[in-house]
């Protein structure tokens, strides 16, 4: 009946090496699910272009289509423009939280996690450790781009650098956002198609592309609310100079406010059926 | 020593459906145990429940002697489960999946990456481990699904349906590795839809149906109590079924039955020897044979004999 007798004697071997190791820390469990993300990242990077690809479309258009009419020159423009395309290509990618959560559940391999004896919480938090790498990957390619194109920032690259952490701090708090989206829809393209839903209107109401001073007077006051004008202002002063510290103190707020709301929620949905 | 597995007037509800209702189960320590029945016959969800995944709404369960509600934490470190469809991670080789979940529990490095190299080799996956799951048959998925199973051997392994959908090729193989696993000591509970597979594995088994335990026993016994062996004649003209039934029935001692074609006759048969006179007294009397068969009664008849109904697919499979 036996396939071969190899294969049986390795398996009793393999079997009988009895060794149980000590239960992993919280920290070790986060880490080992994060380097899960940073492979996956490694062997589907195409899950990073396809959405980087539309900032990076939109940077191209807006900056040789409407650059010269918007700012008098292309490089005039691509100066306003970057710092809001970095914020829109990272917060775009915050949604693959979500669908990486939710085919991990439909697959089954959720099952597994939780039937370890691990620190619960560690595949969304190794998750949330892959997101980091996700959105610096995006946030360096962006620049990239941008650079090429003219950008040069004014106030340095240590401002960039400032600028970048700000935006992935925001995005990490959207990222519970598509954890509970993720854990309440049925399949990873419902999680996706949900996400335009939110993403689109608060990408595009803000001041990533135009400055709002032109538009009427109750979109104005739309544009005023969104965090993501905040978020933009905030990386323009940190790109350019002229930073208003009120402006990072409403992303901030706002990081809070939506953490606040949703981790409680995601948890509660990671813990309820134990 | 405690059972590997007790539960008493075990119940799990979904809104309206009661997908395992009142079931009570005794599976010794070191043997393998069968839980038989058709889709949506709540398998999976009395699994789950044991695994802790799901917590029970009613009645109890132990689990190597700990709780599954009150000691959850105590259950998860003694078992491990192989689910219905691969919990693997696809984007991955199978050699990073295996160091995964090895790290996970609790391996370093260097011990994990060897433990997964070890446990491809003995799953004959080797020369596939660099490869991305992704390219795997399912077969091999389903071979990688159980090494990952058995990073830190369990001393309760379960299987869902740990052959379905598998070719004849890796369904061997798969029930060679369950073998082996049972003869190194733990204890293995699986599901499955095959009577021939619960029968040639499992030490004992209990049927399911529509979330309540319909039978349990030793497949000797539960055999018994449908009848033995099936045998099916086809015939080479339908014209000749009534005379066959006659011949049939009185060779074989037995009742046969007309199959929903009209040139299949069935007989549930508890002597198999007589099977060879019944044939031949068809062909002494110039009835023509296409084709025979003599074999285990599937689960359909197995139902068919405990329930009275087919063993039709709810359509309330719950996966969640």
């Amino acid at each position: 009946m036996s396939v071969s007798a190899a294969p049986t004697d390795t398996l009793h071997r393999v079997l009988t090496a009895e060794r149980r190791p000590p239960t992993p820390s919280a920290l070790s469990a986060t880490f080992t699910l994060g380097w899960r993300a940073a492979l996956k990242i490694k062997h589907v990077p195409f899950q990073l272009f396809d959405v980087t690809a539309f900032p990076l479309m939109m940077t191209l258009m807006f900056t040789f289509l409407f650059g010269g009419a918007l700012a008098g020159s292309t490089r005039a423009y691509i100066q306003f423009l970057l710092p809001g395309i970095v914020v829109q290509a990272i917060v775009f990618i915050t949604v693959y939280t979500g669908v990486g959560l939710n085919s991990d559940i439909t697959k089954g391999l959720y099952d597994r996690f939780r039937s370890l004896p691990i620190w619960q919480p560690a595949p969304i938090a190794g998750a949330l450790l892959g997101d980091v790498m996700r959105y610096s990957i995006a946030g360096v390619m962006v620049i990239a781009l941008g650079t090429i194109l003219g950008f040069r920032p004014q106030a340095g690259w240590f401002g960039v650098l400032l600028a970048v952490a700000l935006i992935i701090l925001f995005a990490l708090s959207v990222s519970w956002i598509w954890i509970v989206v993720g854990m309440l829809v049925k399949s990873p393209e419902s999680v996706m198609t949900s996400s335009f839903l939110l993403l689109f209107p608060l990408t595009m109401v803000s001041n990533i592309f135009v400055d709002p001073a032109t538009m009427p007077g109750w979109l104005q006051a739309v544009v005023r609310v969104n965090p993501v004008t905040h978020l933009v202002d905030a990386s323009r002063g940190l790109m350019h100079g002229g930073l208003r510290l009120a402006s990072v103190g409403w992303v901030l707020l706002a990081s809070a406010v939506v953490v606040a709301i949703f981790a409680p929620l995601a948890m509660r949905m990671y813990r309820k059926e134990r | 020593m405690t059972a590997a597995i007790e539960t008493v007037a075990l119940k799990k509800v979904f809104g309206q459906t009661t997908a395992v209702d009142a079931i009570d189960l005794q599976v010794a320590r070191g043997t393998v145990y069968g839980l038989l029945g058709p889709n949506g016959a709540g398998k999976t969800t009395t699994i789950k429940v044991l695994t802790t995944l799901l917590r029970p709404d009613g009645g109890s369960a132990r689990v190597l002697g700990h709780d599954v509600v009150r000691e959850s934490a105590a259950v998860r470190a003694k078992v491990s489960l192989t689910g219905q469809f691969a919990s693997i991670d696809e984007d991955l080789t199978g050699h990073e999946n295996l160091v995964l979940v090895a790290r996970l529990f609790g391996f370093a490095w260097r011990e994990a990456r060897a433990r997964a190299t070890d446990l491809l080799d003995a799953f004959a996956l080797a020369d596939a481990g660099g490869r991305q799951v992704r390219t795997y048959s399912g077969g091999m998925r389903r071979k990688l699904d159980i090494a990952a199973s058995l990073i830190v051997t369990p001393e309760l392994l379960f299987l869902d349906e740990p052959t379905t959908g598998l070719d004849p090729r890796s369904r061997n193989q798969v029930w060679d590795i369950v073998r082996a696993i049972a003869g190194e000591g733990t204890t293995v509970l699986l599901t499955t839809q095959y009577l021939e597979e619960a029968d040639r594995l499992s030490n004992r088994l209990a049927v399911i149906d529509r979330g309540k335990l319909i039978a349990e026993g030793t497949s000797r016994e539960l055999k018994a109590s449908v009848g033995g062996n099936t045998l099916h004649v086809r015939l080479e003209s339908a014209d000749q079924r009534a005379s066959a039934e006659t011949l049939l029935a009185s060779a074989l001692g037995a009742t046969v039955t007309n199959g929903v074609d009209a040139q299949v006759l069935s007989a549930q048969i508890a002597d198999a020897t007589r099977v060879p006179d019944a044939m031949s007294a068809l062909a002494r009397n110039g009835v023509g044979v296409h084709e025979f068969s003599l074999g285990q009664p599937s689960l359909d008849e197995v139902f068919f004999a405990l329930t009275g109904h087919a063993a039709e697919a709810s359509d309330t499979e719950v996966v969640s």
